[in-house]
């Protein structure tokens, strides 16, 4: 059972209650965290587990091979991404504007544009207790974050052993990022806060998964602070909210030291185990 | 004129109030631009009236006619994306897993598929409520050259600050270090980092620095929430002095933040006597 918590806006939540979640579940079943959330990854901080391994990932980019090349500029108009330049007598590669479709490589009459291995990112397994960790950081400067996730999820089906439950952290945002990181999910926690920036982009994610065929649950984080429209919006939608967490310094402080709030917060433990309880009855 | 960009590597720490309420005490001299384009939430505080939108159009995906397509399969076996789907003998392309390079279309000798350009977004430009101009966009769903989007909201912003004389063009950022953050540095003068003492924000707050640097961008920060965690604000500030950033602010934990935005107003308009320091003392260090 894969279950991937995301949101629209950024800061509801994700992390805290994929890193709960997780930890909690772990108690019980054997569980599996991956933090996908490549550009900022923190759920580490919270994990604390020990390392096991670290497992370099690459993206692929043609290099030009100049003494091959019969300067057709048959590479260049093939490139959708404007990757590939014919300048003169020379051709110049922009790796960072690369898709790594293969088609300039694989196109050209004699080779001249083989493919090759370039930073993307670092896929660090870790284990505590019962769970499985794996944690995917992407390199500084590399724009493209999707590569990285696919990787991160061929990693987890090919290399790691089957466990009960898997929860994706994934990044913000409804575009490809977000989606790569869901659209494996059997089931999607959107994370909200009640106010309308969260209402907003609750608006926009919820569509998003529409669109996946995802089916989904909402948790509406920091229950105090707003109003009630995203309570109204649910029920309106016919979406089930399946948690709520309270607004409370005490949750800021513990989270600012990257603690974990079930170990202190015996409510909140009481939220953890309804959502479990929610994500076995879909199987 | 000078572009500032409001960034924070860690979602929810404040950029959208912050660049509000900025545009508030800046109005006469700056024009808007809300570069979050996945996750915009500028316009729900300005409330600007649109003066002319234009539909966005980038990228391509392919779409494979059947009554040419004779099963060959060659589309499927190039497709670096698995953006090819095979039902039976025949093939479809999934759309949201296509990435428009155009390798399917290159070897398909039956000539049945066609690259059709995507509309990914719409991008508007707007007389926001305090004044100022805001130019803004809503990118569709699942659409993946938020980047362009990004490059395509600011080129309009500068060409608005001309034809209107102002000096700066104040960014509203997305969260994180990929393409939309990349596309938004490019090209700007200052980087205003939003932060809180939290060991995530800590971390995230590394990264984004990281990045500015790499494209020799001065950068500001403010540490919102700061008595949060007094330890960590003080290992954010340790960093600040490291590093070369300059402290534009600190400001203490409160719910004026969620308040303000539940009203649909800045920080500025909810409590102006409390909050007027903050933000003009922000506005004068960065302008």
């Amino acid at each position: 059972m894969r279950i991937a918590i995301a949101s629209g806006k950024g800061g509801t939540g994700k992390t805290t209650l994929a890193v709960n979640l997780a930890l909690y579940a772990a108690q019980t079943s054997n569980a599996l965290l991956m933090d996908l959330d490549v550009e900022e990854p923190n759920s580490s901080l919270f994990v604390k587990g020990a390392l096991i391994s670290e497992t370099p990932a690459y993206r692929m980019a043609p290099v030009w091979d100049k003494p091959a090349c019969l300067l057709c500029g048959e590479c260049a108009s093939i490139c959708m991404f404007n990757a590939i330049l014919k300048l003169g007598d020379m051709i110049m590669v922009l790796p960072e504007l690369c898709h790594a479709c293969h088609a300039c490589s694989e196109l050209c009459p004699v080779g001249a544009l083989p493919m090759q291995q370039r930073p993307l990112g670092i896929m660090r397994l870790f284990r505590k207790d019962a769970l499985l960790f794996l944690e995917s950081k992407l390199e500084i400067g590399v724009e493209q974050a999707t590569p990285l996730i696919k990787q991160s999820l061929d990693y987890v089906n090919n290399e790691l052993p089957a466990t009960d439950y898997q929860f994706i952290d994934c990044p913000p945002g409804t575009s490809c990022s977000m989606i790569h990181a869901t659209k494996t999910a059997d089931y999607v926690i959107l994370v909200t806060e009640p106010t309308p920036f969260g209402l907003h982009d609750l608006r926009l994610a919820v569509e998003t998964m529409r669109q996946l065929d995802k089916p989904i649950g909402v948790v509406v984080n920091r229950i105090g602070i707003g109003n009630e429209d995203v309570f109204t919006y649910c029920r309106e939608e016919g979406i089930e909210v399946i948690g709520t967490i309270i607004n409370s310094r005490e949750f800021a402080e513990l989270y600012s030291r990257a603690e974990l709030m079930f170990t202190y917060n015996e409510v909140f433990r009481h939220t953890l185990d309804e959502i479990l309880r929610r994500i076995r009855g879909i199987r | 004129m000078k572009e500032i960009v409001v960034i924070s590597g860690k979602g929810g720490t404040g950029k959208t109030s912050l660049s509000a309420s900025l545009s508030y005490v800046a109005a006469n001299e700056v024009v808007m631009a809300d570069c979050d384009v996945d996750a915009a939430d500028l316009h729900l505080i300005l409330k600007p009236e649109n003066q002319y939108s234009e539909d966005f159009y980038s990228g391509f995906k392919a779409e494979i006619n059947p009554e040419y397509c004779q099963s060959c399969g060659a589309c499927f076996s190039v497709c670096r994306f698995e953006a090819i789907l095979r039902k039976d003998d025949r093939y479809e392309v999934k759309y949201l897993d296509c990435e428009g390079c155009g390798y399917c279309q290159h070897v398909c000798l039956a000539e049945a598929i066609n690259l059709r350009e995507q509309k990914v977004g719409l991008c508007h430009i707007a007389d926001a409520r305090f004044g100022c101009k805001l130019v803004h966009a809503e990118l569709g769903i699942g659409a993946d050259n938020s980047g362009k989007l990004v490059a395509k909201v600011k080129r309009d912003a500068n060409r608005v600050a001309k034809e209107n004389s102002k000096d700066y063009i104040l960014v509203d950022g997305s969260p994180g270090i990929g393409c939309p953050v990349i596309s938004s540095l490019s090209g700007a003068a200052y980087a205003v980092l939003v932060t809180e003492p939290s060991l995530s924000g800590l971390e995230d707050l590394k990264r984004v620095w990281e990045l500015s640097a790499r494209f020799r961008i001065a950068c500001g920060c403010v540490i919102n929430k700061a008595d949060v965690n007094p330890e960590i604000t003080a290992m954010i500030k340790d960093i600040l002095v490291e590093k070369d950033i300059e402290l534009l602010s600190e400001i203490p934990y409160d719910e004026d933040f969620p308040r303000a935005i539940t009203k649909g107003l800045c920080l500025m308009e909810l409590d102006q006597a409390k909050w007027e320091p903050y933000i003009k003392q922000i506005w004068e260090k960065i302008r």
